[in-house]
């Protein structure tokens, strides 16, 4: 009898975290909900018409091109990010004098509003696709060559020991010792270079484009088309938040099982 | 100075000249890129003249503004974050993913609901920054030793006194870093926003000479933004380094 109340009173912890889900995706409703009423649906699009809106714009016959542009460049800048900066932070990371030159450097390079540089890369690279790709990787290799970096000094020493033991060139020792031992750290480097890769791919796209994404953003901006940037901004939030769960999912599997 | 700072102020001389060499010797397009020497002659010419004085002032009194109701905002919510754990459990998964999504792309629906002045810009400094000091916030709190708050709790203090006298100082580098990057933050939003879409400003400024194709105007803007930015990023990291030592002292 006893084991049947306890079974009822306390729901599995799976269970109680989609409920924490559903109350918060609620709130959000009600909240936007009530928003627009006070300022009126000029301003801020209610959520149903917005979710009406995001079906129109994708069943939109030239949306496909714009949405291949963007994803495109996003799609190689993160990729250029994720291997540069593995790469790169794990050079500096085995390189204690390398890593100390580089990292207030980073960090400084980090911490500049980015933007204000645009305009030297669109005059390298000229108006098109590469200016996109290198502002997006421009964003988003930073951290993930830190976050990595940072993997590598704190693995254990004995782990560079074993290697130098085993004689391995670095090219192995980098492939079967520091990138399995730091894992985890670099899919939390990922997770935080893939919105800033895409938050430099859209705001490239917005100041000189045109097509894509941001250049849609941009000409319903122009127009004061609300219920266009706000279902645009939606569908963006929901596919970052959507990959955001999942790399963290599977940071937190990679941090169990290890 | 140690080795590294060393290697790393030569490296970045290095570049320095290799770009003027560069420049000069026409290996890169001098139109599009000019010689370092130039940009900074532009900057103090720009900053002497005072033509942009309105631009710089307003952005800094934006980005201000914006860390001012950040820091405020997002202190009053950490606190409430840690009173109320039912909450924060709700919230969690919206505070892991605050930085994962473009927050920027909300600057269009706040320009059309404050309207083009320089309202949307403090508003959307106020949204990239305050995520950040709430959670750093209540990443110091977390770490108030527990008997301190029991102490606090056996000398009656009221809500208000305990903030100010046991939570607040011991968890002061935590939220020190709260506010350093939400001064990054807000500077960056601030800036990027008046770059894609405003009628003044510092990175108004620089859209408006790259339109113009005026290189050297745009070049010593730059300049003095890239400036203005590293001292200050240097001199909070200093403070923070200080605050950090001191507690690792007292731990000890």
């Amino acid at each position: 009898m006893s084991t049947i109340v306890v079974a009822h009173t306390v729901r599995p912890r799976h269970t109680r975290r989609w409920l924490d889900g559903v109350v918060l995706i609620v709130v959000l409703a009600v909240l936007w909900q009530v928003l627009s009423e006070m300022l009126g649906p000029d301003a801020i699009t209610t959520p149903w018409r917005t979710l009406e809106r995001a079906v129109h714009i994708v069943s939109d016959p030239d949306f496909p091109a714009s949405l291949y542009v963007t994803a495109f460049a996003f799609g190689s800048a993160f990729l250029i990010s994720a291997i540069g900066g593995v790469c790169l932070g794990m050079l500096l990371g085995a390189r204690k004098l390398a890593g100390d030159v580089m990292e207030p450097l980073m960090m400084g390079f980090y911490s500049i509003p980015k933007v204000t540089l645009y305009p030297v890369v669109l005059l390298a690279f000229g108006l098109g696709l590469w200016a996109k790709i290198v502002f997006g990787v421009m964003h988003g290799i930073v951290p993930i060559t830190i976050f990595t970096m940072n993997a590598v000094r704190n693995m254990p020493p004995i782990y560079t020991r074993a290697a130098r033991t085993y004689r391995l060139s670095p090219f192995a020792f980098a492939r079967h010792v520091l990138l399995p031992a730091c894992v985890p750290e670099v899919v939390a480097g990922l997770r935080i270079g893939f919105s800033l890769t895409l938050l430099g791919t859209l705001i490239g796209e917005m100041f000189a484009s045109q097509s894509g994404i941001g250049h849609m953003l941009m000409i319903a901006m122009n127009r004061s088309e609300t219920s266009t940037i706000m279902a645009l901004a939606l569908m963006l939030f929901v596919f970052a938040t959507l990959v955001n769960l999942l790399l963290l999912a599977w940071q937190r599997h990679l941090t169990h099982s290890t | 100075m140690n080795t590294a700072a060393r290697w790393r102020l030569g490296l970045v001389v290095g570049l320095i000249v290799l770009l003027e060499i560069a420049s000069r010797a026409a290996w890169i397009d001098p139109i599009s890129f000019i010689p370092p020497s130039r940009m900074v002659v532009s900057a103090v010419q720009l900053l002497l003249s005072g033509q942009y004085t309105t631009d710089i002032l307003q952005t800094l009194g934006s980005a201000l503004l914006a860390v001012a109701l950040a820091v405020v905002a997002g202190f009053i919510g950490g606190v409430l974050l840690f009173r109320l754990p039912r909450v924060r459990r709700v919230l969690d998964p919206l505070l892991l993913s605050y930085y994962a999504v473009p927050v920027f792309v909300l600057y269009p629906i706040l320009i059309v609901v404050l309207g083009l002045n320089r309202w949307p810009l403090v508003g959307i400094g106020f949204l990239f920054a305050v995520v950040a000091m709430a959670v750093n916030t209540l990443n110091g709190l977390e770490r108030v030793p527990r008997v301190l708050l029991r102490t606090a709790r056996v000398c009656r203090l009221n809500t208000f006194d305990e903030i100010r006298l046991i939570t607040l100082p011991s968890s002061l580098p935590f939220v020190f870093t709260g506010i350093k990057l939400t001064v990054v933050y807000a500077f960056i939003a601030v800036v990027a926003g008046e770059f894609v879409l405003s009628g003044s400003g510092f990175g108004y400024q620089i859209a408006f000479a790259y339109n113009n194709f005026d290189n050297p105007t745009m070049y010593g803007l730059m300049v003095l933004m890239l400036l203005f930015v590293s001292s200050l990023n240097a001199l909070l990291r200093t403070a923070e380094a200080r605050l950090y030592r001191r507690i690792r002292r007292e731990a000890v």
